[in-house]
Protein backbone atom coordinates (compact mmCIF):
# COMPACT_ATOMS: atom_id res chain seq x y z
CA UNK A 1 0.00 0.00 0.00
CA UNK A 2 1.36 3.44 -0.86
CA UNK A 3 1.68 5.87 2.03
CA UNK A 4 3.26 9.27 2.50
CA UNK A 5 5.40 7.82 5.30
CA UNK A 6 7.74 4.94 4.45
CA UNK A 7 10.00 3.68 7.28
CA UNK A 8 12.69 2.90 4.68
CA UNK A 9 12.92 6.62 3.86
CA UNK A 10 14.41 7.36 7.28
CA UNK A 11 17.55 5.43 6.27
CA UNK A 12 17.82 7.69 3.21
CA UNK A 13 17.92 10.95 5.18
CA UNK A 14 21.61 11.28 4.42
CA UNK A 15 20.90 11.37 0.68
CA UNK A 16 19.29 14.84 0.77
CA UNK A 17 22.68 16.14 -0.36
CA UNK A 18 22.01 14.71 -3.81
CA UNK A 19 19.97 17.82 -4.61
CA UNK A 20 21.95 20.40 -2.59
CA UNK A 21 25.22 19.07 -1.21
CA UNK A 22 26.67 22.19 0.38
CA UNK A 23 23.68 22.95 2.55
CA UNK A 24 23.19 19.26 3.45
CA UNK A 25 26.83 19.00 4.52
CA UNK A 26 26.46 22.13 6.65
CA UNK A 27 23.25 20.81 8.17
CA UNK A 28 24.64 17.38 9.08
CA UNK A 29 27.80 18.91 10.49
CA UNK A 30 25.68 21.24 12.62
CA UNK A 31 23.38 18.36 13.59
CA UNK A 32 26.33 16.27 14.76
CA UNK A 33 27.71 19.15 16.81
CA UNK A 34 24.31 19.86 18.40
CA UNK A 35 23.92 16.30 19.66
CA UNK A 36 27.46 15.83 21.01
CA UNK A 37 28.16 15.94 24.75
CA UNK A 38 28.34 19.58 25.83
CA UNK A 39 26.90 21.56 28.72
CA UNK A 40 24.05 19.07 28.30
CA UNK A 41 24.95 15.38 27.93
CA UNK A 42 24.19 13.57 24.68
CA UNK A 43 21.72 11.54 26.73
CA UNK A 44 19.82 14.64 27.91
CA UNK A 45 19.78 16.02 24.37
CA UNK A 46 18.34 12.76 23.08
CA UNK A 47 15.46 12.97 25.58
CA UNK A 48 14.79 16.57 24.52
CA UNK A 49 14.79 15.44 20.88
CA UNK A 50 12.32 12.68 21.73
CA UNK A 51 9.97 15.22 23.33
CA UNK A 52 10.30 17.65 20.41
CA UNK A 53 9.71 14.79 17.96
CA UNK A 54 6.30 14.25 19.58
CA UNK A 55 5.58 17.98 19.47
CA UNK A 56 6.31 18.27 15.76
CA UNK A 57 4.68 14.84 15.34
CA UNK A 58 7.36 13.62 12.98
CA UNK A 59 7.06 9.84 12.60
CA UNK A 60 10.67 9.57 11.42
CA UNK A 61 11.95 11.54 14.41
CA UNK A 62 9.87 9.52 16.88
CA UNK A 63 11.26 6.29 15.43
CA UNK A 64 14.83 7.59 15.41
CA UNK A 65 14.79 9.09 18.91
CA UNK A 66 13.01 6.14 20.49
CA UNK A 67 15.93 3.98 19.33
CA UNK A 68 18.49 6.64 20.24
CA UNK A 69 17.21 7.12 23.79
CA UNK A 70 17.11 3.33 24.27
CA UNK A 71 20.69 3.06 23.00
CA UNK A 72 21.72 5.76 25.43
CA UNK A 73 20.31 3.76 28.32
CA UNK A 74 17.22 5.87 29.05
CA UNK A 75 14.50 4.10 30.97
CA UNK A 76 10.96 3.80 29.66
CA UNK A 77 9.78 6.07 32.50
CA UNK A 78 12.24 8.78 31.46
CA UNK A 79 11.11 8.52 27.84
CA UNK A 80 7.43 8.82 28.74
CA UNK A 81 8.09 11.70 31.14
CA UNK A 82 9.87 13.54 28.31
CA UNK A 83 6.77 13.11 26.11
CA UNK A 84 4.59 14.38 28.97
CA UNK A 85 6.73 17.52 29.12
CA UNK A 86 5.98 18.07 25.42
CA UNK A 87 2.29 17.36 26.01
CA UNK A 88 2.14 19.71 29.00
CA UNK A 89 3.65 22.58 27.01
CA UNK A 90 1.31 21.93 24.08
CA UNK A 91 -1.81 21.81 26.25
CA UNK A 92 -0.56 24.73 28.32
CA UNK A 93 -0.19 26.82 25.20
CA UNK A 94 -3.88 26.25 24.48
CA UNK A 95 -4.97 26.85 28.04
CA UNK A 96 -2.95 30.03 28.57
CA UNK A 97 -4.75 31.53 25.56
CA UNK A 98 -8.00 31.02 27.45
CA UNK A 99 -7.02 34.11 29.43
CA UNK A 100 -7.58 36.03 26.19
CA UNK A 101 -10.98 34.39 25.89
CA UNK A 102 -11.78 35.28 29.50
CA UNK A 103 -10.66 38.89 28.93
CA UNK A 104 -12.96 39.17 25.93
CA UNK A 105 -15.87 37.61 27.80
CA UNK A 106 -15.40 40.11 30.63
CA UNK A 107 -15.11 42.99 28.19
CA UNK A 108 -18.39 42.08 26.50
CA UNK A 109 -20.39 41.05 29.54
CA UNK A 110 -22.59 43.24 31.77
CA UNK B 1 12.60 -21.29 30.94
CA UNK B 2 14.31 -24.25 29.28
CA UNK B 3 17.45 -23.99 27.17
CA UNK B 4 17.05 -24.23 23.39
CA UNK B 5 18.82 -27.57 23.60
CA UNK B 6 16.47 -29.00 26.25
CA UNK B 7 13.40 -27.79 24.39
CA UNK B 8 14.56 -29.39 21.12
CA UNK B 9 14.61 -26.00 19.34
CA UNK B 10 16.03 -25.99 15.81
CA UNK B 11 18.47 -23.21 16.77
CA UNK B 12 20.18 -25.59 19.20
CA UNK B 13 21.78 -26.95 16.02
CA UNK B 14 24.73 -24.64 15.24
CA UNK B 15 24.66 -25.59 11.53
CA UNK B 16 21.12 -24.19 11.35
CA UNK B 17 22.27 -20.94 12.96
CA UNK B 18 25.18 -20.54 10.54
CA UNK B 19 22.93 -21.26 7.56
CA UNK B 20 20.37 -18.70 8.74
CA UNK B 21 23.06 -16.05 9.16
CA UNK B 22 24.50 -16.70 5.72
CA UNK B 23 21.07 -16.67 4.11
CA UNK B 24 20.16 -13.37 5.78
CA UNK B 25 23.35 -11.52 4.83
CA UNK B 26 23.91 -12.86 1.31
CA UNK B 27 20.37 -13.82 0.33
CA UNK B 28 17.90 -11.44 1.93
CA UNK B 29 19.94 -8.32 2.58
CA UNK B 30 22.31 -8.84 -0.38
CA UNK B 31 25.09 -7.24 1.62
CA UNK B 32 28.77 -8.29 1.76
CA UNK B 33 29.73 -11.37 3.76
CA UNK B 34 31.88 -10.56 6.78
CA UNK B 35 34.94 -12.03 5.13
CA UNK B 36 34.46 -9.74 2.12
CA UNK B 37 34.02 -6.72 4.36
CA UNK B 38 37.23 -7.57 6.24
CA UNK B 39 39.04 -8.09 2.96
CA UNK B 40 37.97 -4.65 1.75
CA UNK B 41 39.27 -3.20 5.04
CA UNK B 42 42.64 -4.95 4.54
CA UNK B 43 41.99 -7.25 7.48
CA UNK B 44 41.67 -10.61 5.76
CA UNK B 45 42.95 -13.08 6.63
CA UNK B 46 42.64 -11.88 10.22
CA UNK B 47 45.75 -12.82 12.18
CA UNK B 48 46.42 -12.95 15.93
CA UNK B 49 48.60 -10.37 17.63
CA UNK B 50 49.54 -12.87 20.37
CA UNK B 51 47.88 -14.63 23.28
CA UNK B 52 47.32 -12.22 26.16
CA UNK B 53 44.06 -13.68 27.43
CA UNK B 54 43.29 -17.31 28.06
CA UNK B 55 39.51 -17.51 28.24
CA UNK B 56 38.28 -20.75 29.73
CA UNK B 57 34.63 -21.75 29.59
CA UNK B 58 34.32 -24.16 32.51
CA UNK B 59 30.80 -25.29 31.64
CA UNK B 60 27.36 -24.39 30.38
CA UNK B 61 25.53 -24.98 33.66
CA UNK B 62 23.98 -21.81 35.08
CA UNK B 63 21.43 -20.83 37.74
CA UNK B 64 19.89 -18.35 35.26
CA UNK B 65 18.35 -18.74 31.80
CA UNK B 66 18.80 -15.29 30.22
CA UNK B 67 16.88 -14.49 27.06
CA UNK B 68 19.94 -13.25 25.16
CA UNK B 69 22.44 -15.94 26.23
CA UNK B 70 24.81 -16.95 23.42
CA UNK B 71 25.84 -20.05 25.38
CA UNK B 72 22.24 -21.30 25.73
CA UNK B 73 23.25 -21.87 29.36
CA UNK B 74 20.87 -22.85 32.14
CA UNK B 75 20.18 -25.27 34.97
CA UNK B 76 19.42 -28.02 32.44
CA UNK B 77 22.86 -27.86 30.80
CA UNK B 78 25.18 -30.51 32.18
CA UNK B 79 28.32 -29.88 30.10
CA UNK B 80 31.05 -29.12 32.63
CA UNK B 81 34.86 -29.00 32.48
CA UNK B 82 36.65 -31.87 34.24
CA UNK B 83 39.61 -31.43 36.56
CA UNK B 84 41.73 -33.25 33.99
CA UNK B 85 41.06 -30.58 31.36
CA UNK B 86 41.66 -27.85 33.95
CA UNK B 87 45.03 -29.45 34.72
CA UNK B 88 45.86 -29.29 31.01
CA UNK B 89 45.01 -25.56 31.10
CA UNK B 90 47.36 -25.12 34.06
CA UNK B 91 50.09 -27.02 32.17
CA UNK B 92 49.70 -24.46 29.37
CA UNK B 93 50.13 -21.62 31.86
CA UNK B 94 53.31 -23.30 33.09
CA UNK B 95 54.67 -23.39 29.52
CA UNK B 96 53.75 -19.79 28.66
CA UNK B 97 53.69 -16.29 30.10
CA UNK B 98 49.99 -15.65 29.37
CA UNK B 99 49.13 -12.93 31.89
CA UNK B 100 45.35 -13.20 32.24
CA UNK B 101 42.95 -16.09 32.68
CA UNK B 102 39.31 -15.18 32.05
CA UNK B 103 36.88 -17.73 33.48
CA UNK B 104 33.41 -17.91 32.06
CA UNK B 105 30.44 -20.25 31.71
CA UNK B 106 27.44 -20.71 32.43
CA UNK B 107 27.98 -19.75 36.00
CA UNK B 108 31.63 -20.78 36.42
CA UNK B 109 31.19 -21.09 40.18
CA UNK B 110 28.88 -24.09 39.66
CA UNK B 111 31.77 -26.19 38.38
CA UNK B 112 32.79 -28.38 41.39
CA UNK B 113 36.50 -27.77 40.67
CA UNK B 114 36.14 -24.00 40.26
CA UNK B 115 37.79 -22.90 43.52
CA UNK B 116 40.69 -25.33 43.12
CA UNK B 117 41.22 -24.01 39.59
CA UNK B 118 41.22 -20.36 40.71
CA UNK B 119 43.69 -21.16 43.53
CA UNK B 120 46.05 -22.92 41.13
CA UNK B 121 45.97 -20.06 38.62
CA UNK B 122 46.49 -17.48 41.36
CA UNK B 123 49.47 -19.45 42.75
CA UNK B 124 51.05 -19.20 39.30
CA UNK B 125 50.94 -15.42 39.58
CA UNK B 126 48.42 -14.91 36.81
CA UNK B 127 45.53 -12.49 36.94
CA UNK B 128 42.15 -14.22 37.25
CA UNK B 129 38.96 -12.70 35.89
CA UNK B 130 35.65 -14.36 36.68
CA UNK B 131 32.49 -13.62 34.71
CA UNK B 132 30.19 -13.83 37.69
CA UNK B 133 26.46 -13.43 37.07
CA UNK B 134 26.07 -11.92 40.60
CA UNK B 135 22.96 -13.91 41.54
CA UNK B 136 25.04 -17.06 42.08
CA UNK B 137 26.52 -15.35 45.17
CA UNK B 138 23.12 -15.38 46.88
CA UNK B 139 21.71 -18.51 45.20
CA UNK B 140 22.79 -20.90 47.96
CA UNK B 141 24.57 -20.54 51.34
CA UNK B 142 27.52 -22.49 49.94
CA UNK B 143 28.26 -19.50 47.69
CA UNK B 144 27.91 -16.76 50.31
CA UNK B 145 31.67 -16.69 50.90
CA UNK B 146 32.49 -16.13 47.22
CA UNK B 147 33.21 -12.39 47.72
CA UNK B 148 35.82 -13.24 50.38
CA UNK B 149 37.23 -16.03 48.20
CA UNK B 150 37.54 -13.61 45.28
CA UNK B 151 39.19 -11.01 47.49
CA UNK B 152 41.70 -13.53 48.86
CA UNK B 153 42.73 -14.50 45.32
CA UNK B 154 42.68 -10.96 43.91
CA UNK B 155 40.09 -12.00 41.35
CA UNK B 156 38.71 -9.33 39.02
CA UNK B 157 34.94 -9.77 39.02
CA UNK B 158 33.12 -9.00 35.77
CA UNK B 159 29.35 -9.07 36.08
CA UNK B 160 26.44 -8.65 33.70
CA UNK B 161 23.86 -6.06 34.60
CA UNK B 162 21.86 -4.98 31.55
CA UNK B 163 20.06 -2.10 33.25
CA UNK B 164 19.96 -0.01 36.38
CA UNK B 165 16.40 -0.96 37.22
CA UNK B 166 14.53 -4.18 37.97
CA UNK B 167 12.07 -3.94 35.12
CA UNK B 168 14.46 -4.21 32.18
CA UNK B 169 16.98 -6.41 33.99
CA UNK B 170 14.38 -8.98 35.00
CA UNK B 171 12.80 -9.03 31.54
CA UNK B 172 16.15 -10.14 30.13
CA UNK B 173 17.63 -12.22 32.94
CA UNK B 174 14.64 -13.54 34.92
CA UNK B 175 12.34 -12.49 37.74
CA UNK B 176 14.12 -11.26 40.86
CA UNK B 177 17.54 -11.10 39.18
CA UNK B 178 17.98 -7.35 39.70
CA UNK B 179 17.21 -7.52 43.41
CA UNK B 180 19.59 -10.46 43.89
CA UNK B 181 22.25 -8.73 41.80
CA UNK B 182 22.11 -5.67 44.05
CA UNK B 183 22.38 -7.91 47.15
CA UNK B 184 25.45 -9.59 45.64
CA UNK B 185 27.01 -6.24 44.70
CA UNK B 186 26.55 -5.09 48.31
CA UNK B 187 28.34 -8.23 49.52
CA UNK B 188 31.17 -7.62 47.06
CA UNK B 189 31.35 -3.94 48.06
CA UNK B 190 31.49 -4.99 51.73
CA UNK B 191 34.76 -6.91 51.20
CA UNK B 192 36.23 -4.01 49.20
CA UNK B 193 35.16 -4.60 45.61
CA UNK B 194 34.58 -1.38 43.69
CA UNK B 195 35.90 0.69 46.59
CA UNK B 196 38.53 3.28 45.82
CA UNK B 197 42.06 2.22 46.73
CA UNK B 198 41.15 -1.42 47.45
CA UNK B 199 42.67 -2.76 44.25
CA UNK B 200 39.65 -5.06 43.99
CA UNK B 201 37.87 -4.52 40.70
CA UNK B 202 34.18 -5.05 40.10
CA UNK B 203 33.33 -4.28 36.49
CA UNK B 204 29.86 -4.40 35.02
CA UNK B 205 28.83 -5.58 31.58
CA UNK B 206 25.97 -3.75 29.89
CA UNK B 207 24.19 -5.28 26.93
CA UNK B 208 21.06 -3.85 25.33
CA UNK B 209 17.82 -5.42 26.48
CA UNK B 210 16.32 -5.56 23.02
CA UNK B 211 17.04 -5.24 19.31
CA UNK B 212 19.24 -2.15 19.41
CA UNK B 213 22.93 -1.34 19.73
CA UNK B 214 24.67 -0.03 22.83
CA UNK B 215 25.21 3.73 23.01
CA UNK B 216 28.32 5.47 24.28
CA UNK B 217 30.08 3.28 26.87
CA UNK B 218 31.15 6.37 28.79
CA UNK B 219 27.62 7.79 28.88
CA UNK B 220 26.15 4.47 30.04
CA UNK B 221 28.83 4.17 32.72
CA UNK B 222 27.99 7.65 34.06
CA UNK B 223 24.29 6.84 34.24
CA UNK B 224 24.79 3.42 35.88
CA UNK B 225 27.22 4.88 38.42
CA UNK B 226 24.83 7.65 39.37
CA UNK B 227 21.67 5.56 39.69
CA UNK B 228 23.26 2.51 41.33
CA UNK B 229 25.00 4.72 43.87
CA UNK B 230 22.13 7.12 44.58
CA UNK B 231 19.23 4.68 44.56
CA UNK B 232 20.81 1.37 45.59
CA UNK B 233 24.02 2.38 47.42
CA UNK B 234 26.32 0.14 45.41
CA UNK B 235 29.55 1.00 43.60
CA UNK B 236 31.60 -0.51 40.79
CA UNK B 237 34.73 0.37 38.82
CA UNK B 238 34.17 0.18 35.10
CA UNK B 239 31.36 -0.62 32.71
CA UNK B 240 31.81 -2.53 29.47
CA UNK B 241 29.18 -1.99 26.78
CA UNK B 242 28.72 -5.14 24.73
CA UNK B 243 26.71 -5.68 21.55
CA UNK B 244 24.37 -8.67 21.50
CA UNK B 245 25.58 -11.27 19.01
CA UNK B 246 22.98 -12.66 16.62
CA UNK B 247 23.45 -16.25 17.81
CA UNK B 248 21.59 -18.78 19.95
CA UNK B 249 18.84 -17.36 22.18
CA UNK B 250 19.32 -13.77 21.01
CA UNK B 251 18.98 -14.96 17.42
CA UNK B 252 15.78 -16.74 18.47
CA UNK B 253 14.51 -13.47 20.01
CA UNK B 254 15.39 -11.48 16.87
CA UNK B 255 13.53 -13.89 14.60
CA UNK B 256 10.50 -14.33 16.88
CA UNK B 257 10.10 -10.56 17.40
CA UNK B 258 10.46 -9.68 13.71
CA UNK B 259 13.68 -7.75 14.33
CA UNK B 260 16.20 -10.06 12.65
CA UNK B 261 16.32 -8.30 9.28
CA UNK B 262 16.62 -4.79 10.72
CA UNK B 263 19.20 -5.79 13.34
CA UNK B 264 21.51 -7.51 10.87
CA UNK B 265 21.23 -4.59 8.46
CA UNK B 266 22.11 -2.20 11.27
CA UNK B 267 25.12 -4.27 12.36
CA UNK B 268 26.47 -4.52 8.83
CA UNK B 269 25.95 -0.85 8.01
CA UNK B 270 27.69 0.09 11.26
CA UNK B 271 30.84 -1.92 10.35
CA UNK B 272 33.82 0.04 11.62
CA UNK B 273 37.32 -0.94 10.40
CA UNK B 274 38.87 0.61 13.52
CA UNK B 275 36.68 -1.60 15.73
CA UNK B 276 37.55 -4.59 13.54
CA UNK B 277 41.26 -3.99 14.03
CA UNK B 278 40.87 -4.32 17.80
CA UNK B 279 38.64 -7.40 18.02
CA UNK B 280 39.32 -9.65 21.00
CA UNK B 281 39.97 -12.84 18.98
CA UNK B 282 43.34 -11.36 17.99
CA UNK B 283 44.80 -11.64 21.50
CA UNK B 284 42.61 -14.36 23.03
CA UNK B 285 42.36 -18.13 22.97
CA UNK B 286 39.08 -19.61 24.08
CA UNK B 287 38.96 -23.07 25.65
CA UNK B 288 35.77 -25.13 25.66
CA UNK B 289 34.61 -27.30 28.56
CA UNK B 290 35.92 -30.35 26.67
CA UNK B 291 39.33 -28.77 25.94
CA UNK B 292 38.63 -27.77 22.32
CA UNK B 293 40.22 -24.50 21.26
CA UNK B 294 38.41 -21.58 19.63
CA UNK B 295 39.11 -18.00 18.57
CA UNK B 296 36.43 -16.67 20.93
CA UNK B 297 33.50 -17.74 23.10
CA UNK B 298 31.04 -16.99 20.27
CA UNK B 299 32.88 -19.24 17.81
CA UNK B 300 32.93 -21.81 20.60
CA UNK B 301 29.14 -21.75 20.86
CA UNK B 302 28.87 -22.12 17.09
CA UNK B 303 31.26 -25.13 17.11
CA UNK B 304 33.77 -23.21 14.96
CA UNK B 305 37.09 -24.58 16.26
CA UNK B 306 40.39 -22.86 15.49
CA UNK B 307 41.98 -23.51 12.11
CA UNK B 308 45.21 -25.47 11.88
CA UNK B 309 46.72 -28.54 13.50
CA UNK B 310 46.28 -27.45 17.14
CA UNK B 311 42.65 -27.83 18.16
CA UNK B 312 42.80 -29.19 21.71
CA UNK B 313 44.34 -27.84 24.90
CA UNK B 314 46.45 -31.01 25.38
CA UNK B 315 48.28 -30.17 22.11
CA UNK B 316 48.67 -26.44 22.89
CA UNK B 317 51.47 -24.74 20.99
CA UNK B 318 51.57 -20.94 21.18
CA UNK B 319 53.84 -20.53 18.13
CA UNK B 320 51.57 -22.54 15.87
CA UNK B 321 48.43 -20.88 17.24
CA UNK B 322 49.91 -17.43 16.68
CA UNK B 323 50.31 -18.31 13.00
CA UNK B 324 46.70 -19.34 12.49
CA UNK B 325 44.04 -17.53 10.51
CA UNK B 326 41.11 -16.53 12.73
CA UNK B 327 37.83 -18.17 11.79
CA UNK B 328 35.27 -15.57 10.67
CA UNK B 329 31.56 -15.81 10.02
CA UNK B 330 28.54 -13.55 9.74
CA UNK B 331 27.98 -13.26 13.51
CA UNK B 332 31.34 -11.43 13.68
CA UNK B 333 29.54 -8.30 12.47
CA UNK B 334 28.40 -8.03 16.10
CA UNK B 335 31.97 -7.29 17.25
CA UNK B 336 32.75 -4.70 14.57
CA UNK B 337 29.66 -2.44 14.68
CA UNK B 338 30.02 1.13 15.87
CA UNK B 339 32.56 1.45 18.66
CA UNK B 340 33.10 -2.34 18.56
CA UNK B 341 32.40 -4.98 21.15
CA UNK B 342 34.48 -7.43 23.14
CA UNK B 343 34.55 -9.08 26.55
CA UNK B 344 36.33 -5.90 27.67
CA UNK B 345 33.84 -3.51 26.08
CA UNK B 346 34.40 -1.26 23.07
CA UNK B 347 37.38 -1.81 20.78
CA UNK B 348 37.62 1.43 18.79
Amino acid sequence: METYYNPEDLKKFGTIGEFQKELADKYFSYYGAVFADGALTAREKSLIALAVAHTVQCAYCIDAYTVDTMEKGCSEQEMMEAVHVAAAIRSGSSLVHSVQMMNKVKELSM
Amino acid sequence: MKSLKASGHQLADTAVQLELLHEEVAGNLRLPLFQEKMNAAGLFPLRPTGIDIFQVNVGKMCNQTCKHCHVDAGPDRKEIMTREIMQQCLDVLDQTDIATVDLTGGAPEMNPHFRWFVEEIHQRGRKVMVRCNLTIVVANPKYYDLPAFYRDHQVEVVSSLPFYNADKTDRQRGKGVFEDSIKAMKMLNAVGYGQEGSGLHLNLVYNPSGAFLPGSQEGLKRQFKRVLHDEFEVVFNDLYAITNMPVSRYLDFLIASGNYHGYMEKLINAFNPAAATGVMCRNTISVGYDGQLYDCDFNQMLDLTVEGPIRHIRDFNADLLNRRNIVLNEHCYGCTAGAGSSCGGTTA
